[in-house]
């Protein structure tokens, strides 16, 4: 008794120390591209939250390229792994159901443009739905989106659709108020969907430009709040015809396999489009994307980096790539 | 997923199926599989490989158990193992002589802090204690108004200090005020952090030395992944934890994470949380957590029952007829029989993976069972053992002697035609459920 665990943690610790030196070490003695070599990789992306199934793809797929390119040594493995993800990303976005057009990308400056002349010309805001389960990291995320339209000098307006928990309305004030977004909110207990269509129609006749709704956090096998979910996108569509014209979905970096339930989940619910991939700044790599862009084909549009209202990029999926295999690179190069 | 992950296992031990012994290839066959399960479970990876190097080791050489097949003495093992790993000896919420006990939850932002904290509150305040809780998130926007209003909801007090910004300030202040009131436990929020955050993981040092708590309660996410690892070990480094709990357990997370937290800390899981209502607050179960992380539905549960109450002989038997397609009405009546010893049939047919979803929506209770059995009972033994015999008239004559109808009847002969059917496409697909299956 007891000392069952602890044989098993003592292993453990053991090996966790010996495995990033001994990836090193196989690309620093410059190696074979041999089934061992692979092993080693085959751990690093599973303790990436990879996945098996989308480990193999990977490795089956690094496998091809080596030959392909005629590659034998470990050494420029490294390139091929971050080919052979970014192939499967760029795959997800390119199958991404709006993808370019509805991209909100400020920084590639096309997607604000667009959405600048277009609301501008017929006065008619841009929405977008942020969903996702309890705590992942909506409103501090709708904080830093609603920050990055207003430097941008659209005139952003936040709807505090989240009329469950308890507190969620201040805490999205506190953001709006940061991002200098206006704010539409509602008594708590209300319906969340008619707040959802007021919000809209508000933004409509004060004219702003960017609409951002938050909704309550809900796990993805609750039909009920999932039904919710499903009424608050039609509604939004019945305030503005179109709308919402982005549905993000925000996953927590820490996120195991259960993500690729929630993205299925999501996207039927409310056509999620895209990702919001939060808490990236920990030490969590959030590899299940891959197996999300691998198997569901849902593209990540932002990775949040932090707390502050600026820590928001874009996603990249070559910068990503490169992160996954880091552990290879701590303390060499 | 789980379905396929249980069909998995099933092919696998069809394959052991029959033989005597467990060799250490069909062993390792077997452990494949399970590393897989466990894999997408979220167990960290370097848990699930010594995990299965384990049982390996156990498992070569072992006796092979008369009552079982290798296949499922290999999965009563591999259980065993895991429920032994998560939870030795059972953990409780801690409980001192000097007043009052005093708790202080961490973990990552967006684990479900706040809300446990409420829930243990209203969990301690059951018990007929009194319980007091401290908001000592300062950072998060609104985080104090949060634990006020759950304060309000299930009725404990809250020490707050909106505008303060040292957390332990508040903690401190917070245990003399729970001194004064005389509260049993003193209950403190903290704010979500990384553990790789050096700041902030020494203010919750900073709060823990000012409170000095019975108990650090690590409360981590139940959809978390491989990170489950690092960030239990970090918690534990610092601040010595005392339990973890694990949250959204309620939807279909298979929740590695607890085997990885035990197995990377030796801390013990107290509880999950099931639902965002205040009472949604369970104590943990190692062996309903194993069967969750190993996918595999209740099969053991089942297994275990019906080691209990199916007479081996008869269940072999059975396996034999069906597998040369023999099976008839005399061998349902008595297959009934034995399946009523288990329990209520619709529990019953729910634990048996594959089965369970495409029977449950088959509304058939114990009422329904006497019906059959009297139906079938009133048949000749000539019709039971050749049903296709029962014409009109017979049919006719069998629903008058068993108080039914003949509709009833019909029903029934439909419904046992289709049962063949069934068993004859899943012995082509080796696909026999573990209990028909003999043992
Ligand atoms: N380190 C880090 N923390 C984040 C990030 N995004 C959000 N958080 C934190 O995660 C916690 C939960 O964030 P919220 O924005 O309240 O999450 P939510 O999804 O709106 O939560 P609910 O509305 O309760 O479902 C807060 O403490 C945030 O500060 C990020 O990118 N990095
Ligand atoms: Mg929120």
């Amino acid at each position: 008794m007891g000392s069952f665990w602890k044989k098993i943690a003592d292993g453990m610790k053991k090996t966790r120390a010996v495995f990033t030196a001994n990836l090193q070490q196989v690309f620093q003695r410059g190696g074979a591209l041999d089934e061992a070599f692979y092993e080693e990789l085959e751990e690093v992306l599973l303790t990436a939250d990879v996945g098996v199934e989308t480990t193999q793809a990977l490795l089956e797929r690094m496998k091809a390229l080596a030959r392909e390119r005629g590659v034998s040594e470990a050494a420029e493995a490294r390139e091929l792994m971050r080919a052979a993800a970014a192939e499967v990303l760029a795959r997800a976005s390119a199958a991404g159901p709006r993808a370019a057009a509805a991209s909100t990308n400020a920084a590639a400056g096309a997607g604000a443009a667009a959405a600048a002349t277009n609301a501008a010309a017929a006065a008619e805001p841009r929405v977008i739905l942020v969903v996702g389960v309890n705590g992942v990291g909506k409103t501090t995320s709708i904080g830093k989106l609603a920050w990055r339209q207003t430097r941008q000098g659209l005139k952003t307006l936040v709807v505090a659709a989240d009329t469950y928990r308890a507190a969620a309305l201040e805490q999205l004030a506190v953001w709006a108020e940061r991002a200098g977004a206006d704010l539409i909110r509602s008594q708590s207990g209300a319906d969340a969907a008619a707040v959802a269509y007021d919000g809209v129609r508000a933004a409509m006749s004060r004219g702003a430009q960017v609409v951002i709704v938050d909704t309550a956090g809900r796990l993805q096998t609750n039909r009920n709040l999932m039904a919710e979910l499903t009424k608050i996108h039609r509604v939004l569509g019945k305030a503005l015809p179109g709308a919402p014209h982005e549905v993000l979905l925000v996953l927590d970096a820490t996120v195991g396999q259960n993500a690729l339930s929630q993205v299925a989940s999501f996207r039927e619910a409310a056509a999620v489009d895209g990702i919001l991939l939060a808490k990236l700044d920990g030490s969590a790599r959030g590899g299940v994307i891959l197996a999300i862009a691998d198997r569901l084909g849902t593209p990540v549009r932002y990775v949040g980096l932090g707390e502050g209202i600026e820590d928001l990029a874009d996603f990249d999926a070559d910068d990503f790539a490169r992160a996954l295999l880091e552990p290879l690179g701590a303390g060499g190069e | 997923m789980f379905e396929a992950l249980a069909g998995r296992l099933e092919q696998t031990f069809s394959r052991l199926r029959g033989r005597g012994k467990l060799t250490p290839e069909n062993i390792r066959e077997t452990l494949r599989e399970v590393r897989r399960a466990l894999l997408e479970a979220d167990v960290h990876y370097a848990v699930a490989r010594d995990f299965v190097r384990d049982v390996e080791q156990r498992a070569i050489g072992a006796e092979v158990l008369r009552s079982l097949t290798p296949g499922q003495q290999l999965i009563k093992a591999v259980h065993d193992a895991l429920v032994e790993l998560l939870g030795g000896q059972t953990a409780q919420l801690a409980h001192s002589h000097e007043i009052p006990t005093r708790l202080v939850l961490v973990g990552l932002q967006g684990s479900g802090k706040t809300t446990t904290a409420a829930k243990v509150a209203a969990l301690v305040k059951k018990r007929g204690r009194i319980p007091l809780l401290a908001a000592g998130d300062v950072r998060r926007p609104a985080a104090i108004d949060q634990l006020q209003r759950l304060g309000v909801q299930t009725g404990v007090q809250v020490h707050a200090e909106p505008g303060e910004a040292d957390a332990a300030a508040v903690a401190s202040r917070g245990w003399d005020q729970a001194r004064r009131a005389g509260v049993d436990y003193y209950i403190v929020d903290t704010a979500g952090r990384l553990q790789i955050d050096e700041e902030m993981m020494q203010e919750l040092e900073r709060v823990c030395a000012a409170v000095r708590p019975h108990q650090i309660l690590l409360v981590v996410d139940g959809l978390t992944g491989q990170e489950a690892v690092a960030v239990s070990e970090a918690f534990h480094r610092r601040l010595a934890l005392g339990g973890a709990i694990l949250t959204k357990m309620e939807g279909d997370a298979r929740g590695g994470a607890a085997l990885s937290i035990r197995a990377a800390t030796g801390v013990p899981i107290l509880f999950v949380g099931t639902g965002e209502g205040l009472g949604a607050i369970e104590p943990f179960h190692p062996p309903g957590m194993a069967s969750r992380i190993l996918g595999m539905g209740d099969v053991l549960a089942l297994a275990e029952r019906a080691q209990g109450a199916v007479d081996l002989e008869e269940a072999e038997a059975l396996r034999r007829r069906l597998e040369r397609d023999e099976f008839n009405l005399e061998h349902f009546l008595r297959q009934m029989k034995e399946v009523r010893k288990m329990g209520p049939l619709e529990e019953v047919l729910k634990l048996i993976p594959g089965l369970g979803g495409k029977l449950a929506q088959v509304p058939i209770d114990g009422r329904d069972m006497a019906r059959v059995e009297a139906i079938v009972l009133s048949m000749t033994p000539g019709e039971r053992r050749r049903p296709e015999i029962l014409n009109g008239s017979r049919r006719k004559r069998v629903a008058r002697g068993s108080g039914t109808t003949v509709q009833e009847v019909n029903r029934l002969l439909r419904d046992f035609a289709e049962m063949r059917r069934m068993f004859g496409r899943m012995r082509k697909g080796g696909k026999l459920p573990g209990l028909l299956r003999g043992r």
